[in-house]
């Protein structure tokens, strides 16, 4: 799935845009534990969570995390942005809760971590 | 620094500041990027990296300062991680996943549900231990690569 179609399905606003909203997103994870992302995603993940400080951030780019979507509308602050743009991170933001925005994107066909397979494994990453 | 037979090609120091939850992270995401350099697989550099990260936030938490040593060969990374702090009391406890001594400022943060040493053992090839009570920890992690 592209993010471009995540995007649409969430009905979400774009806080850091990506260079290319056509990026393909081959799976998710909704999880508020940053311990748990650390412990359970596989590398190229869309992360969907409801907390929006600069730790989250900083998951996101140890666990390679392709890009983050905060839901039930939380708006970050100024600094987690900052962050995310400075690490090249994605952001999206809907006022979906993390129930509904994961059933969605998983109606769609977006599988989660324990189903997809692990990402291409390629030197490089962020 | 115990190492398994082979020189170290690369070897590097960090500090970390204790209660700097600004920073947090820093350290690890610097880490990450010179293993990048080094063009290390990137199955390791995750590893390496959930790992620093893991004990880079139990320093920051827990401990007034403390010194992350990474040491690369061609063969393995060795990750030392050294703290001035409170220690723990009870190692086998804290290996558990789910126990943590966390106070709820640290569990708003997204962490403290007791899965840092855990994470940190489960991307270990090797693992060890040390901590004194009222003095601090010591981590000695390898990760063949």
């Amino acid at each position: 799935m592209k993010l471009e179609e995540v995007k649409e399905i969430l009905n979400a606003q774009v806080i850091v845009a990506p260079e290319d909203m056509q990026m393909e997103i081959k799976m998710a994870c909704g999880c508020d534990l940053m311990s748990d992302v650390l412990a359970f995603t596989k590398e190229e993940s869309l992360l969907l969570t409801g907390l929006t400080n600069l730790q989250v951030v900083r998951t996101a780019e140890i666990a390679n995390i392709k890009a983050l979507v905060f839901v039930r509308g939380k708006e970050p602050d100024r600094e987690t942005i900052a962050l995310a743009m400075e690490k090249k991170i994605p952001v999206l933001l809907t006022d979906l809760p993390m129930y509904e925005a994961c059933g969605r994107l998983y109606r769609r066909g977006l599988p989660g971590c324990s189903e997809a397979e692990e990402g291409s494994g390629a030197a490089g990453g962020r | 620094m115990l190492l398994v037979g082979d020189k170290p090609c690369f070897e590097q120091s960090f500090e970390i500041t204790g209660g700097d939850f600004i920073n947090a992270g820093e350290v690890s995401s610097k880490i990450k990027k010179i293993l990048q350099e080094m063009g290390v697989a990137n199955r390791i550099i995750r590893r390496a990296a959930i790992v620093t990260y893991e004990a880079e936030m139990n320093v920051v938490w827990y401990a007034r300062k403390g010194v992350l040593t990474l040491c690369v060969t061609p063969e393995l990374l060795h990750i030392k991680v050294k703290d001035e702090g409170e220690g723990i009391a009870d190692i086998e406890l804290a290996l558990q996943e789910g126990y943590s001594t966390a106070p709820p400022e640290i569990r708003e943060l997204g962490f403290g549900a007791g899965m840092g040493l855990p994470n940190i053992k489960k991307n270990a090839d090797e693992f060890k231990i040390s901590s004194v009570v009222g003095q601090g920890t010591e981590l000695d992690i390898i990760i063949r690569r």
